[in-house]
Protein backbone atom coordinates (compact mmCIF):
# COMPACT_ATOMS: atom_id res chain seq x y z
CA UNK A 1 0.00 0.00 0.00
CA UNK A 2 1.53 3.16 -0.87
CA UNK A 3 2.24 5.77 1.76
CA UNK A 4 0.24 8.67 2.44
CA UNK A 5 0.72 11.39 0.20
CA UNK A 6 1.48 14.78 1.79
CA UNK A 7 1.94 17.79 -0.49
CA UNK A 8 4.03 20.72 1.48
CA UNK A 9 5.41 23.85 -0.51
CA UNK A 10 9.17 23.43 -0.66
CA UNK A 11 10.08 26.67 1.60
CA UNK A 12 7.64 28.76 3.59
CA UNK A 13 7.68 32.66 4.25
CA UNK A 14 8.20 33.03 8.31
CA UNK A 15 4.30 34.23 9.77
CA UNK A 16 2.83 33.08 6.53
CA UNK A 17 0.18 30.88 6.38
CA UNK A 18 0.81 27.80 3.99
CA UNK A 19 -1.22 24.91 2.74
CA UNK A 20 -1.04 21.41 3.36
CA UNK A 21 -2.43 19.01 1.73
CA UNK A 22 -2.83 15.10 2.66
CA UNK A 23 -4.43 11.72 0.71
CA UNK A 24 -4.05 8.34 1.88
CA UNK A 25 -5.13 5.50 0.94
CA UNK A 26 -8.33 4.09 2.73
CA UNK A 27 -11.91 2.09 1.43
CA UNK A 28 -13.90 4.40 3.99
CA UNK A 29 -16.45 1.28 3.85
CA UNK A 30 -19.80 2.94 5.46
CA UNK A 31 -21.31 0.05 7.11
CA UNK A 32 -24.36 0.88 5.24
CA UNK A 33 -23.80 -1.61 2.07
CA UNK A 34 -25.03 -4.68 1.74
CA UNK A 35 -23.67 -8.13 -0.24
CA UNK A 36 -25.55 -9.43 -2.99
CA UNK A 37 -26.83 -11.88 -0.35
CA UNK A 38 -28.23 -9.24 2.58
CA UNK A 39 -25.58 -9.57 4.89
CA UNK A 40 -24.09 -5.83 5.88
CA UNK A 41 -20.38 -4.85 5.06
CA UNK A 42 -19.12 -3.75 8.44
CA UNK A 43 -17.81 0.24 9.09
CA UNK A 44 -14.18 0.30 7.95
CA UNK A 45 -13.14 3.82 8.06
CA UNK A 46 -10.48 6.28 9.41
CA UNK A 47 -12.14 8.01 12.41
CA UNK A 48 -9.42 10.25 13.46
CA UNK A 49 -6.78 12.13 11.21
CA UNK A 50 -4.19 14.96 13.20
CA UNK A 51 -1.27 16.75 12.48
CA UNK A 52 1.36 18.28 14.53
CA UNK A 53 4.15 20.46 13.78
CA UNK A 54 7.34 20.00 15.80
CA UNK A 55 5.04 18.04 18.11
CA UNK A 56 2.68 20.22 18.82
CA UNK A 57 -0.83 19.78 17.32
CA UNK A 58 -1.99 22.18 14.95
CA UNK A 59 -4.75 20.10 13.38
CA UNK A 60 -7.05 17.84 14.07
CA UNK A 61 -10.63 16.41 11.87
CA UNK A 62 -13.00 13.51 13.46
CA UNK A 63 -14.09 11.77 10.37
CA UNK A 64 -17.65 9.99 9.47
CA UNK A 65 -18.39 7.29 6.82
CA UNK A 66 -19.63 10.53 5.28
CA UNK A 67 -15.94 11.25 3.83
CA UNK A 68 -15.28 9.34 0.25
CA UNK A 69 -12.60 6.59 0.19
CA UNK A 70 -8.85 7.48 -0.18
CA UNK A 71 -9.84 10.53 2.03
CA UNK A 72 -7.88 13.74 1.06
CA UNK A 73 -7.55 16.44 3.74
CA UNK A 74 -6.13 20.05 2.96
CA UNK A 75 -5.69 22.90 5.81
CA UNK A 76 -3.46 25.97 6.80
CA UNK A 77 -0.99 26.67 9.45
CA UNK A 78 1.41 28.99 10.04
CA UNK A 79 5.12 28.80 9.21
CA UNK A 80 6.96 29.76 12.80
CA UNK A 81 10.25 27.79 12.63
CA UNK A 82 12.15 24.77 10.52
CA UNK A 83 10.66 21.35 11.68
CA UNK A 84 8.62 18.18 11.01
CA UNK A 85 5.31 17.99 10.48
CA UNK A 86 4.24 14.40 11.54
CA UNK A 87 0.45 13.10 10.55
CA UNK A 88 -1.50 10.42 12.09
CA UNK A 89 -4.45 8.69 10.93
CA UNK A 90 -6.24 6.19 13.20
CA UNK A 91 -9.20 4.03 12.46
CA UNK A 92 -11.75 1.08 12.28
CA UNK A 93 -10.08 -2.10 12.94
CA UNK A 94 -6.65 -0.61 14.36
CA UNK A 95 -6.16 1.35 11.34
CA UNK A 96 -2.49 3.31 12.34
CA UNK A 97 -0.83 4.95 9.67
CA UNK A 98 1.64 7.70 10.34
CA UNK A 99 3.87 10.20 7.90
CA UNK A 100 6.11 13.35 7.91
CA UNK A 101 7.40 16.33 6.20
CA UNK A 102 10.29 18.43 7.21
CA UNK A 103 9.40 22.58 6.82
CA UNK A 104 11.77 25.06 5.63
CA UNK A 105 10.81 28.19 6.84
CA UNK A 106 12.88 31.42 5.55
CA UNK B 1 -37.20 -12.97 -14.56
CA UNK B 2 -39.49 -12.12 -17.44
CA UNK B 3 -37.78 -11.83 -20.59
CA UNK B 4 -40.19 -9.54 -22.03
CA UNK B 5 -39.53 -6.61 -19.92
CA UNK B 6 -36.20 -5.72 -18.44
CA UNK B 7 -36.03 -6.37 -14.84
CA UNK B 8 -35.26 -3.13 -12.97
CA UNK B 9 -31.49 -3.49 -12.24
CA UNK B 10 -30.47 -2.58 -8.64
CA UNK B 11 -30.27 1.44 -8.52
CA UNK B 12 -33.58 1.38 -9.96
CA UNK B 13 -35.23 4.31 -10.75
CA UNK B 14 -32.14 5.74 -12.90
CA UNK B 15 -31.94 1.97 -14.47
CA UNK B 16 -35.85 2.06 -15.52
CA UNK B 17 -35.39 5.71 -16.99
CA UNK B 18 -32.50 3.93 -18.71
CA UNK B 19 -34.33 0.88 -20.34
CA UNK B 20 -37.05 3.30 -21.26
CA UNK B 21 -34.60 6.00 -22.45
CA UNK B 22 -32.79 3.11 -24.70
CA UNK B 23 -35.95 2.14 -26.05
CA UNK B 24 -36.89 4.72 -27.28
CA UNK B 25 -33.48 5.25 -28.83
CA UNK B 26 -33.71 2.32 -30.81
CA UNK B 27 -37.26 3.07 -32.25
CA UNK B 28 -35.62 6.30 -33.18
CA UNK B 29 -32.42 5.11 -34.27
CA UNK B 30 -31.80 3.75 -37.78
CA UNK B 31 -28.41 1.29 -37.96
CA UNK B 32 -25.42 1.95 -36.25
CA UNK B 33 -22.88 3.68 -38.03
CA UNK B 34 -20.02 1.52 -38.27
CA UNK B 35 -17.73 5.12 -39.44
CA UNK B 36 -15.24 6.55 -36.68
CA UNK B 37 -15.86 9.58 -35.41
CA UNK B 38 -14.06 12.57 -37.52
CA UNK B 39 -10.76 13.39 -35.42
CA UNK B 40 -12.15 17.06 -35.25
CA UNK B 41 -14.77 15.75 -33.40
CA UNK B 42 -13.29 13.72 -30.99
CA UNK B 43 -14.36 14.84 -27.42
CA UNK B 44 -12.74 13.00 -24.34
CA UNK B 45 -14.88 12.42 -21.26
CA UNK B 46 -12.34 15.27 -19.45
CA UNK B 47 -14.38 17.62 -21.28
CA UNK B 48 -17.49 16.76 -19.62
CA UNK B 49 -16.41 16.68 -16.30
CA UNK B 50 -17.19 19.37 -13.59
CA UNK B 51 -14.69 22.02 -12.56
CA UNK B 52 -13.58 19.84 -9.22
CA UNK B 53 -13.22 16.65 -11.42
CA UNK B 54 -11.13 17.96 -14.24
CA UNK B 55 -8.94 20.07 -10.91
CA UNK B 56 -8.37 16.20 -9.45
CA UNK B 57 -7.52 14.77 -12.82
CA UNK B 58 -4.48 17.93 -13.23
CA UNK B 59 -3.28 17.76 -9.81
CA UNK B 60 -1.51 14.66 -9.00
CA UNK B 61 -1.01 15.91 -5.81
CA UNK B 62 -4.77 15.76 -5.22
CA UNK B 63 -5.58 12.81 -7.62
CA UNK B 64 -6.10 9.76 -6.40
CA UNK B 65 -4.67 7.39 -8.16
CA UNK B 66 -1.39 8.88 -7.61
CA UNK B 67 -1.31 6.16 -4.83
CA UNK B 68 -1.75 3.79 -7.32
CA UNK B 69 0.96 4.93 -9.73
CA UNK B 70 3.20 5.07 -6.31
CA UNK B 71 2.05 2.12 -5.70
CA UNK B 72 3.33 0.94 -9.43
CA UNK B 73 6.73 2.30 -9.07
CA UNK B 74 7.19 0.19 -6.06
CA UNK B 75 6.61 -2.68 -7.83
CA UNK B 76 8.47 -1.88 -10.91
CA UNK B 77 11.41 -1.87 -8.73
CA UNK B 78 10.86 -4.49 -6.36
CA UNK B 79 12.96 -7.79 -7.50
CA UNK B 80 9.80 -10.74 -8.22
CA UNK B 81 9.77 -14.22 -9.26
CA UNK B 82 12.28 -17.45 -8.54
CA UNK B 83 14.14 -14.98 -11.17
CA UNK B 84 14.51 -12.65 -8.53
CA UNK B 85 14.14 -9.57 -11.35
CA UNK B 86 12.83 -6.44 -11.27
CA UNK B 87 10.91 -4.74 -14.08
CA UNK B 88 14.00 -2.00 -13.98
CA UNK B 89 16.42 -4.83 -14.04
CA UNK B 90 15.58 -4.83 -17.93
CA UNK B 91 13.49 -2.11 -18.68
CA UNK B 92 15.71 0.56 -16.34
CA UNK B 93 14.08 4.34 -15.51
CA UNK B 94 10.30 3.45 -16.56
CA UNK B 95 9.82 7.22 -16.86
CA UNK B 96 12.49 6.89 -20.00
CA UNK B 97 11.77 3.51 -21.46
CA UNK B 98 8.04 3.46 -20.71
CA UNK B 99 7.38 6.60 -22.71
CA UNK B 100 4.89 6.09 -25.53
CA UNK B 101 4.25 2.53 -24.83
CA UNK B 102 0.76 2.77 -24.10
CA UNK B 103 0.04 5.25 -26.61
CA UNK B 104 0.69 1.33 -28.91
CA UNK B 105 -1.14 -0.86 -26.88
CA UNK B 106 -3.05 -3.64 -27.28
CA UNK B 107 -0.16 -4.18 -29.58
CA UNK B 108 0.09 -7.35 -31.12
CA UNK B 109 2.13 -10.29 -29.41
CA UNK B 110 3.63 -13.44 -31.17
CA UNK B 111 3.24 -15.92 -28.20
CA UNK B 112 0.22 -15.03 -28.17
CA UNK B 113 -1.00 -15.21 -31.93
CA UNK B 114 -2.91 -11.82 -31.20
CA UNK B 115 -3.01 -8.62 -29.72
CA UNK B 116 -2.54 -8.04 -25.94
CA UNK B 117 -3.24 -5.31 -23.69
CA UNK B 118 -1.00 -3.84 -21.58
CA UNK B 119 -2.31 -5.94 -18.47
CA UNK B 120 -1.40 -8.88 -20.15
CA UNK B 121 1.88 -7.23 -21.65
CA UNK B 122 2.63 -6.99 -17.99
CA UNK B 123 1.77 -10.99 -17.10
CA UNK B 124 4.06 -11.85 -19.92
CA UNK B 125 6.85 -10.39 -18.65
CA UNK B 126 6.08 -11.62 -15.17
CA UNK B 127 6.12 -15.35 -16.30
CA UNK B 128 8.31 -15.52 -19.26
CA UNK B 129 11.39 -12.92 -17.83
CA UNK B 130 10.38 -12.80 -14.00
CA UNK B 131 9.73 -16.65 -13.27
CA UNK B 132 6.63 -15.00 -11.39
CA UNK B 133 2.94 -16.09 -11.15
CA UNK B 134 0.41 -13.33 -13.50
CA UNK B 135 -0.74 -10.90 -11.43
CA UNK B 136 -4.69 -11.34 -11.64
CA UNK B 137 -6.86 -8.99 -13.78
CA UNK B 138 -8.17 -6.02 -11.85
CA UNK B 139 -5.57 -7.05 -8.80
CA UNK B 140 -4.27 -3.58 -6.60
CA UNK B 141 -0.90 -4.57 -8.34
CA UNK B 142 -1.69 -4.75 -11.91
CA UNK B 143 -3.93 -1.63 -11.77
CA UNK B 144 -0.47 0.24 -9.89
CA UNK B 145 1.84 -1.07 -12.62
CA UNK B 146 -0.36 -0.46 -15.71
CA UNK B 147 -1.32 3.01 -13.64
CA UNK B 148 2.51 3.73 -13.66
CA UNK B 149 3.39 2.76 -17.25
CA UNK B 150 0.46 4.48 -19.06
CA UNK B 151 1.07 7.69 -16.79
CA UNK B 152 4.78 7.63 -18.40
CA UNK B 153 2.47 8.60 -21.37
CA UNK B 154 0.33 10.99 -20.51
CA UNK B 155 -0.22 13.91 -22.55
CA UNK B 156 1.14 11.78 -25.71
CA UNK B 157 -1.06 11.04 -28.87
CA UNK B 158 -2.56 7.51 -29.27
CA UNK B 159 -0.80 5.72 -32.37
CA UNK B 160 -2.17 4.82 -35.40
CA UNK B 161 -1.96 0.53 -35.73
CA UNK B 162 0.33 0.55 -38.35
CA UNK B 163 1.11 -3.58 -37.52
CA UNK B 164 -0.96 -5.49 -40.49
CA UNK B 165 -1.18 -8.39 -38.17
CA UNK B 166 -3.74 -5.84 -35.73
CA UNK B 167 -6.11 -5.23 -38.59
CA UNK B 168 -8.72 -8.87 -38.27
CA UNK B 169 -8.85 -7.86 -34.59
CA UNK B 170 -9.54 -4.37 -34.76
CA UNK B 171 -11.88 -5.73 -37.26
CA UNK B 172 -13.39 -7.91 -34.68
CA UNK B 173 -13.19 -5.20 -32.19
CA UNK B 174 -15.47 -2.92 -34.84
CA UNK B 175 -18.11 -5.63 -34.94
CA UNK B 176 -18.53 -6.50 -31.56
CA UNK B 177 -18.60 -2.47 -30.84
CA UNK B 178 -21.71 -2.28 -33.79
CA UNK B 179 -22.91 -5.66 -32.66
CA UNK B 180 -26.33 -4.83 -30.71
CA UNK B 181 -26.14 -7.18 -27.47
CA UNK B 182 -28.44 -8.01 -24.47
CA UNK B 183 -31.62 -7.72 -23.17
CA UNK B 184 -32.43 -4.62 -24.56
CA UNK B 185 -30.61 -4.97 -27.98
CA UNK B 186 -28.67 -2.15 -27.79
CA UNK B 187 -25.10 -1.54 -29.35
CA UNK B 188 -22.23 0.32 -28.44
CA UNK B 189 -22.36 2.51 -31.45
CA UNK B 190 -26.21 3.18 -30.72
CA UNK B 191 -25.35 5.36 -27.68
CA UNK B 192 -21.73 6.44 -28.38
CA UNK B 193 -21.41 7.20 -31.96
CA UNK B 194 -25.01 8.25 -32.68
CA UNK B 195 -25.96 10.01 -29.55
CA UNK B 196 -23.09 11.03 -27.51
CA UNK B 197 -23.47 14.34 -26.63
CA UNK B 198 -27.28 13.80 -25.50
CA UNK B 199 -28.42 12.28 -22.14
CA UNK B 200 -28.99 8.70 -20.48
CA UNK B 201 -31.50 9.15 -17.34
CA UNK B 202 -30.00 12.42 -16.76
CA UNK B 203 -26.40 11.69 -17.43
CA UNK B 204 -24.06 13.19 -20.42
CA UNK B 205 -23.39 10.26 -22.89
CA UNK B 206 -19.62 10.23 -23.67
CA UNK B 207 -18.08 8.98 -26.62
CA UNK B 208 -16.24 6.19 -24.92
CA UNK B 209 -12.78 7.05 -25.42
CA UNK B 210 -10.19 4.65 -23.51
CA UNK B 211 -7.40 7.32 -23.54
CA UNK B 212 -7.74 7.43 -19.90
CA UNK B 213 -7.42 3.93 -18.34
CA UNK B 214 -6.51 2.93 -15.88
CA UNK B 215 -8.78 5.33 -14.15
CA UNK B 216 -9.92 6.88 -10.76
CA UNK B 217 -13.72 6.34 -11.30
CA UNK B 218 -16.08 8.17 -8.88
CA UNK B 219 -18.50 5.33 -9.01
CA UNK B 220 -15.99 2.84 -8.10
CA UNK B 221 -13.88 5.21 -5.44
CA UNK B 222 -11.25 3.56 -6.80
CA UNK B 223 -8.97 2.77 -9.83
CA UNK B 224 -9.93 0.38 -12.24
CA UNK B 225 -9.13 -0.90 -16.07
CA UNK B 226 -10.86 -0.16 -19.25
CA UNK B 227 -12.33 -3.84 -19.44
CA UNK B 228 -14.11 -3.13 -16.01
CA UNK B 229 -15.60 -0.11 -17.36
CA UNK B 230 -16.87 -2.45 -20.30
CA UNK B 231 -18.23 -4.88 -18.24
CA UNK B 232 -20.27 -1.91 -16.36
CA UNK B 233 -21.10 -0.72 -19.94
CA UNK B 234 -21.85 -4.78 -20.86
CA UNK B 235 -23.91 -5.29 -17.31
CA UNK B 236 -26.41 -1.74 -18.02
CA UNK B 237 -26.93 -3.29 -21.33
CA UNK B 238 -28.46 -6.20 -19.54
CA UNK B 239 -25.92 -8.26 -21.47
CA UNK B 240 -23.14 -11.17 -20.47
CA UNK B 241 -20.16 -9.28 -19.97
CA UNK B 242 -17.16 -11.14 -21.06
CA UNK B 243 -14.28 -12.26 -19.28
CA UNK B 244 -11.77 -10.38 -18.10
CA UNK B 245 -8.81 -10.82 -20.64
CA UNK B 246 -11.30 -12.30 -23.05
CA UNK B 247 -10.33 -12.39 -26.77
CA UNK B 248 -13.80 -10.20 -27.26
CA UNK B 249 -12.35 -7.77 -24.67
CA UNK B 250 -8.85 -7.23 -26.32
CA UNK B 251 -10.55 -6.74 -29.56
CA UNK B 252 -12.65 -4.32 -27.94
CA UNK B 253 -10.18 -2.74 -26.14
CA UNK B 254 -7.99 -2.37 -29.84
CA UNK B 255 -10.85 -1.18 -31.75
CA UNK B 256 -11.41 1.03 -29.21
CA UNK B 257 -7.98 2.46 -28.91
CA UNK B 258 -7.81 3.19 -32.61
CA UNK B 259 -11.37 5.10 -32.96
CA UNK B 260 -9.29 7.38 -30.18
CA UNK B 261 -6.58 7.58 -31.98
CA UNK B 262 -4.84 11.14 -32.43
CA UNK B 263 -6.45 11.63 -28.99
CA UNK B 264 -3.82 12.51 -25.66
CA UNK B 265 -3.07 9.77 -23.22
CA UNK B 266 -4.31 11.55 -19.62
CA UNK B 267 -4.16 8.16 -17.83
CA UNK B 268 -4.79 8.18 -15.09
CA UNK B 269 -7.94 10.09 -15.65
CA UNK B 270 -10.70 10.89 -13.17
CA UNK B 271 -14.38 9.68 -14.18
CA UNK B 272 -17.86 9.90 -12.84
CA UNK C 1 -35.02 23.15 2.27
CA UNK C 2 -38.40 21.51 0.29
CA UNK C 3 -39.78 17.85 0.05
CA UNK C 4 -37.83 16.27 -2.98
CA UNK C 5 -40.15 14.23 -5.01
CA UNK C 6 -36.98 11.98 -6.00
CA UNK C 7 -37.08 10.31 -2.47
CA UNK C 8 -40.58 8.90 -3.00
CA UNK C 9 -40.06 7.53 -6.03
CA UNK C 10 -36.92 5.99 -5.65
CA UNK C 11 -38.64 4.23 -2.59
CA UNK C 12 -41.69 2.95 -4.91
CA UNK C 13 -39.50 1.65 -7.68
CA UNK C 14 -37.00 -0.07 -5.17
CA UNK C 15 -40.06 -1.44 -3.91
CA UNK C 16 -40.89 -2.65 -7.11
CA UNK C 17 -38.04 -4.27 -8.21
CA UNK C 18 -37.97 -6.02 -5.10
CA UNK C 19 -41.42 -7.32 -5.85
CA UNK C 20 -40.37 -8.14 -9.43
CA UNK C 21 -37.21 -10.38 -8.69
CA UNK C 22 -34.28 -8.76 -8.45
CA UNK C 23 -31.08 -9.95 -9.05
CA UNK C 24 -28.51 -8.03 -7.46
CA UNK C 25 -28.91 -5.28 -4.34
CA UNK C 26 -26.00 -2.22 -4.27
CA UNK C 27 -27.59 -0.60 -1.25
CA UNK C 28 -30.58 -0.58 0.19
CA UNK C 29 -31.90 2.44 1.97
CA UNK C 30 -32.89 1.08 5.17
CA UNK C 31 -30.98 3.55 7.42
CA UNK C 32 -31.38 7.64 6.44
CA UNK C 33 -31.32 10.48 8.23
CA UNK C 34 -33.63 13.23 8.04
CA UNK C 35 -33.44 17.03 8.52
CA UNK C 36 -34.72 16.11 12.16
CA UNK C 37 -31.77 14.31 12.87
CA UNK C 38 -29.52 16.56 11.37
CA UNK C 39 -31.21 19.11 13.61
CA UNK C 40 -30.35 17.34 16.61
CA UNK C 41 -27.36 16.61 15.49
CA UNK C 42 -26.51 20.67 15.08
CA UNK C 43 -27.73 21.25 18.74
CA UNK C 44 -25.59 18.54 19.97
CA UNK C 45 -22.91 20.49 18.89
CA UNK C 46 -24.16 23.88 19.60
CA UNK C 47 -26.08 23.66 22.80
CA UNK C 48 -28.76 26.11 23.16
CA UNK C 49 -26.81 28.84 21.71
CA UNK C 50 -28.07 30.67 18.59
CA UNK C 51 -26.75 30.01 15.12
CA UNK C 52 -25.90 33.23 13.14
CA UNK C 53 -26.03 33.21 9.77
CA UNK C 54 -22.63 34.46 7.90
CA UNK C 55 -19.01 34.47 8.07
CA UNK C 56 -18.64 30.80 6.56
CA UNK C 57 -18.23 30.20 3.11
CA UNK C 58 -19.22 26.62 1.72
CA UNK C 59 -17.60 25.75 -1.31
CA UNK C 60 -19.61 22.64 -3.43
CA UNK C 61 -20.57 21.80 -6.69
CA UNK C 62 -24.42 22.92 -7.64
CA UNK C 63 -24.31 19.44 -9.56
CA UNK C 64 -22.12 16.56 -9.28
CA UNK C 65 -21.79 13.78 -11.32
CA UNK C 66 -21.64 11.08 -8.63
CA UNK C 67 -22.47 11.50 -5.27
CA UNK C 68 -19.21 9.04 -3.82
CA UNK C 69 -17.03 11.92 -4.37
CA UNK C 70 -17.94 15.45 -3.73
CA UNK C 71 -15.24 18.45 -3.84
CA UNK C 72 -16.22 20.36 -0.35
CA UNK C 73 -14.76 23.40 0.71
CA UNK C 74 -15.18 25.34 3.76
CA UNK C 75 -13.75 29.47 5.07
CA UNK C 76 -14.52 31.40 7.56
CA UNK C 77 -14.30 35.02 8.00
CA UNK C 78 -11.46 35.33 10.67
CA UNK C 79 -8.67 37.07 11.78
CA UNK C 80 -6.89 34.15 13.33
CA UNK C 81 -5.21 36.02 15.86
CA UNK C 82 -4.90 34.12 19.22
CA UNK C 83 -8.01 36.32 20.61
CA UNK C 84 -10.08 36.20 17.56
CA UNK C 85 -9.86 32.66 15.50
CA UNK C 86 -11.92 29.55 14.46
CA UNK C 87 -12.21 26.79 17.37
CA UNK C 88 -14.09 24.24 15.13
CA UNK C 89 -15.74 23.84 11.95
CA UNK C 90 -18.88 21.14 11.45
CA UNK C 91 -20.66 20.04 8.40
CA UNK C 92 -23.71 18.07 8.18
CA UNK C 93 -25.74 16.76 5.94
CA UNK C 94 -29.83 15.95 5.96
CA UNK C 95 -30.35 12.90 3.94
CA UNK C 96 -27.02 10.55 4.09
CA UNK C 97 -27.53 7.76 6.72
CA UNK C 98 -26.25 9.82 9.44
CA UNK C 99 -26.24 13.36 10.03
CA UNK C 100 -22.25 14.11 10.75
CA UNK C 101 -20.05 14.77 7.56
CA UNK C 102 -16.30 16.26 9.68
CA UNK C 103 -15.55 18.17 12.43
CA UNK C 104 -12.27 19.43 12.09
CA UNK C 105 -10.39 21.44 15.10
CA UNK C 106 -8.63 24.44 14.46
CA UNK C 107 -6.85 27.29 16.30
CA UNK C 108 -4.75 30.48 16.06
CA UNK C 109 -1.96 28.66 14.85
CA UNK C 110 -4.21 27.93 11.54
CA UNK C 111 -3.48 31.15 9.95
CA UNK C 112 -6.50 30.71 7.29
CA UNK C 113 -9.64 29.16 8.84
CA UNK C 114 -9.80 27.00 5.75
CA UNK C 115 -10.11 23.48 4.98
CA UNK C 116 -11.15 21.04 2.32
CA UNK C 117 -12.27 17.40 1.77
CA UNK C 118 -14.40 15.15 -0.30
CA UNK C 119 -17.35 13.43 0.84
CA UNK C 120 -20.53 11.65 -0.14
CA UNK C 121 -23.56 12.76 -0.51
CA UNK C 122 -26.94 10.15 -1.34
CA UNK C 123 -29.22 12.22 -3.15
CA UNK C 124 -29.81 15.63 -3.78
CA UNK C 125 -29.80 17.45 -0.41
CA UNK C 126 -28.80 20.85 1.69
CA UNK C 127 -25.30 20.56 3.72
CA UNK C 128 -25.03 22.79 6.27
CA UNK C 129 -21.53 24.16 7.92
CA UNK C 130 -20.92 25.68 10.95
CA UNK C 131 -18.20 27.32 12.84
CA UNK C 132 -17.62 28.05 16.34
CA UNK C 133 -15.37 30.88 17.44
CA UNK C 134 -13.18 31.53 20.46
CA UNK C 135 -16.06 33.50 21.40
CA UNK C 136 -18.47 31.21 21.64
CA UNK C 137 -20.83 32.38 18.85
CA UNK C 138 -21.60 30.12 15.91
CA UNK C 139 -22.20 30.94 12.29
CA UNK C 140 -23.29 28.95 9.62
CA UNK C 141 -24.07 28.91 5.60
CA UNK C 142 -26.01 26.32 3.43
CA UNK C 143 -25.34 24.88 0.34
CA UNK C 144 -27.94 23.12 -1.88
CA UNK C 145 -25.81 20.26 -4.04
CA UNK C 146 -27.87 18.27 -6.87
CA UNK C 147 -27.05 14.35 -7.18
CA UNK C 148 -26.45 12.95 -10.71
CA UNK C 149 -25.66 9.55 -10.82
CA UNK C 150 -24.17 7.29 -13.23
CA UNK C 151 -26.13 5.42 -16.10
CA UNK C 152 -24.00 2.20 -16.47
CA UNK C 153 -23.31 1.10 -12.41
CA UNK C 154 -21.64 -1.71 -11.89
CA UNK C 155 -23.09 -5.05 -9.93
CA UNK C 156 -21.24 -6.05 -6.56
Amino acid sequence: MARPLINVPAKVKRGRAFEIKTLISHVMETGYRYTTVGARIPRDIVTLFSCSYNGEEIFRADLSPAISANPFITFFTVATENGTLEFKWTGDNGFFETATATITVE
Amino acid sequence: MSRSTPSPCAVGRRAAAATITALLLLAVAGSARATDIPLDQRRSGYADLGRDSKAMQDDDTVNPATLWVLDGEALWNQKAGAANRACADCHGDATASMKGVATRYPAFSPARNGPVNLEQRINLCRTEHQQATPLPFESRDLLALTAYVGRQSRGMVIAEASDERLKPFIDAGRKLFTQRLGQIDLSCAQCHDDNWGKRLAGVLLPQGHPNGYPLYRLEWQGVGSLQRRLRNCLIGMRAEPYAFGSSEFVALELFLMQRARGMTIETPAVRP
Amino acid sequence: MGERKLGATRRAVVFGSLVGGLAATISVERARATPAQMREAIRNVVGAAAVRKGRVELDVPPVVENGNTVALGVTVDSPMTATDYVKTIHVFNEKNPQPNVISVYLGPRAGKARISTRFRLADTQTVTAIAEMSDGTFWSATAEVIVTLAACVEEL
